[in-house]
């Protein structure tokens, strides 16, 4: 398959860890953190998922550019050939 | 419930990407190979997370919210005994002839290994249970919608009547669903699965890590709580002393081996992730990857449930959800004598308003709600944006799973073998992605069909169960003794299912009344609780199969040794694993695994 599913999914992950980490710096000190004790829960974990989907990313990328390893010898049977049809 | 933009924006980015994936593969599906096996070319990772994702629908995130609030850490037994166990099985020992026969789908491994009979016994009650598995995760998914009036803002503004939330909510998921599997058949819904896992944990995540933080940490919320609903095996000697109301034997027997290997090794929703894989090995590794998160999802999925249960009650926010909208603080009031129990509200009738009671007078409570009102009670908008999402992702995968299985059975197992042999791979693919439209058209019927008849629903599980409860002994006899016919486990697979409805049929639990719930040919036995009733139903079933099957094996004619190769384990060449490290072979990782399993429940004894 040549779509690398680390790509999209970090990028989903950027945008929305991004989207809230913006979030949580305009709103420091707003009383809706009350409910999460008292923590700017929108920025650290803002930050967290950003920092996830960047490396998911360039994970993908770089993975996109290399070529697979070469399958063992071996490692796969030629199984199946009882059956009788 | 108050959603601002950035909630609404996070829900709308996660449905255009996951449209967006179906959008980018459908140009990779070209033959009936890439739709319904991924093109078997998925890194073992990718299919791990699958694997667990699959089976980690919504009715299961709220539900185990809700046993958690119900039973406490007690519940990760379904987990620690009824997973791990199972998933080191199948990793180790089952991959290697699910993916090494070739079958496509596990009813056709049971032909390659039996016969036509058992195959179409198994895919046409397969293809049944995933209709309506699918078709209870929207009807699921649409409730809690309603309930939680996501849409009610929306609509005001449009000028929409409210009732139509419910409607509005089935043909959005519906429609979703359908895209992205109509594109990118079997590996957009994997991909969704993991997209969804990722999800799962980044919006769960936060919600314990705030929870136990307003609770006092770990120590905090155990002496918030009784005794048992910190440690797993209080009690467990006696099913009268412990929550679940099942002793150790029935939960090891009926859970953990029984129904957690018939439908660990052999459910397809979950086994088609598996042999999606490029390689036997990575096939065998899928299982076992998928066990390490599984092991540690308790701590997402059910300790929010001891959470909800130890906030303090009268820290409620006005906001939290009763069913059907009654006012809170009427649900609080005519709670005032009943025993605490946090975030989760009593069950009320919609019509009346009344709080619903049991015969002593006691209210109920609605445990669903455990996980949604987690929710809203520690996430400020923003990060509310992305629990909610994590929660429609799981109902949106749970769908995806079992309609994906249906295409594959439906396709290989029904209309390849008996209705249009031989027919082009262009023609099968086109018949799979249409299966698709009908698959969604029947989860829709089903939906519908449970918001009509509530007993319905409550009424076919068991039916599946009775179903499946068997199924085990007819692989692990299969696969492990050469001598087993095609005759004997055909008959031992139906008398199987015959015996758990007449085990149902004669006993009850404690509380209930002959009915659904059993005892409907007359009450010969009553079990402390439901849980300890399905388990032996489960141990009855599949002990009645495992001795007919053997017997009738022994009087039929076995088929001859060489078309058995590679379907049967002692005729098979053992898979090679020279090549590996020795830290990434199967046997090691599995003994890695138990020693895990092992740990956990001895710090949670």
């Amino acid at each position: 398959m040549n779509l690398d599913l680390r790509i999209p999914m970090g990028l989903l992950f950027t945008i929305v860890g991004g989207i809230m980490t913006l979030y949580g710096l305009f709103t420091r000190g707003s009383t809706i953190y009350e409910r999460s004790a008292g923590m700017n829960i929108n920025l650290i974990w803002g930050l967290v998922m950003l920092i996830f989907g960047v490396t998911m990313y360039t994970l993908g990328r770089r993975a996109d550019k290399r070529p697979r390893a070469p399958v063992v010898e071996g490692a796969t049977r030629p199984l199946g050939h009882g059956h009788g049809h | 419930m108050n959603l601002t933009f950035i909630d609404w924006l996070i829900m709308i980015l996660y449905f255009v990407f996951v449209l967006g994936i179906g959008f980018a593969l459908k140009r990779f599906m070209k033959t009936s190979k890439d739709f319904f096996q991924a093109g078997r070319a998925l890194p073992a990772w990718i299919c791990g997370l699958a694997f667990i994702s699959a089976n980690l629908g919504a009715q299961e995130v709220i539900g185990m919210g809700a046993s958690g609030a119900k039973y406490g850490i007690a519940t990760s037994h379904f987990y620690w005994i009824g997973a791990i166990p199972a998933m080191i099985f199948v990793g180790v020992f089952m991959m290697p002839f699910y993916y090494g026969s070739k079958a496509r789908s596990v009813p056709e491994f049971l032909r390659l290994r039996f016969d036509e009979k058992t195959r179409a016994y198994n895919a046409c009650s397969f293809a049944v249970m995933t209709v309506f598995s699918s078709g209870i995760s929207m009807y699921a998914m649409a409730r809690l919608i309603q309930t939680l009036h996501i849409f009610d803002a929306a609509f005001l503004k449009m000028n929409w009547p409210l009732e139509w939330e419910f409607h509005f909510a089935i043909f959005i998921s519906a429609i979703i669903v359908l895209g992205y599997i109509f594109l990118g058949g079997l590996t957009s819904a994997i991909y969704n699965e993991v997209l969804q896992f990722f999800l799962i944990v980044a919006g769960f995540m936060p919600l314990v890590w705030v929870g136990l933080k307003n609770v006092g940490g770990w120590s905090g919320l155990k002496s918030a709580l009784p005794l048992a609903y910190t440690h797993s095996w209080k009690g467990m000697t006696n099913p009268h002393d412990n929550p679940l109301g099942v002793e150790w034997f029935a939960l090891a027997m009926g859970l953990g081996f029984v129904l957690s290997f018939g439908y660990w090794c052999t459910d397809f929703l979950v086994i088609q992730t598996a042999m999606a894989t490029d390689t036997e090995e990575a096939a065998r590794r899928v299982p076992l990857i998928a066990a390490i998160p599984k092991m540690f999802f308790p701590f997402l999925v059910i300790l929010p449930g001891l959470i909800a249960i130890a906030t303090p009650a009268m820290m409620q926010h006005a906001a939290l959800q009763t069913p059907a909208g009654v006012s809170t603080t009427a649900a609080l009031a005519e709670t005032a004598g009943a025993p605490d129990k946090g975030l989760i509200p009593v069950k009320v009738n919609p019509t009346t308003g009344k709080v619903i009671t049991d015969e002593k007078g006691q209210p109920l409570y609605d445990y669903d709600l455990a996980i949604p009102n987690m929710l809203l009670r520690y996430f400020p908008t923003g990060i509310l944006g992305l629990g909610l999402t994590a929660l429609l992702a799981s109902f949106m995968s749970g769908m995806a799973g079992n309609v994906t299985a249906f295409n594959t059975v439906w396709t290989y197992d029904l209309y390849q073998s008996y209705i249009h042999k031989n027919a082009s791979d262009a023609h099968y693919l086109s018949v799979g992605r249409w299966t698709t439209v009908v698959g969604i058209l029947f989860s829709i019927g089903a939906a519908y069909l449970a918001t009509s008849f509530n007993n319905i629903m409550d009424t076919l599980q068991l039916v599946f169960s009775f179903v499946n409860a068997p199924l085990f002994a007819t692989f692990l006899l299969g696969m492990f003794w050469k001598r087993t016919t095609g005759h004997g486990a055909f008959i031992g697979l139906v008398s199987g299912t015959v015996a758990a409805i007449i085990h149902h049929g004669l006993t009850l639990p404690t509380d209930a009344h002959p009915g659904i719930h059993g005892g409907w040919i007359a009450v010969i036995h009553q079990y402390p609780s439901e849980m300890a009733q399905n388990f032996w139903t489960a141990i009855w079933a599949f002990s009645t199969n495992f001795i007919l099957t053997v017997l009738i094996s022994l009087m039929t004619k076995p088929r001859p040794e060489p078309e058995l190769v590679g379907l049967v384990y002692s005729l098979t060449p053992k898979p090679v694993e020279h090549h590996m490290e020795w830290y990434a072979r199967p046997k090691v990782i599995a003994v890695g695994l138990i020693v895990m399993v092992v740990a956990l429940n001895l710090i949670f004894r």
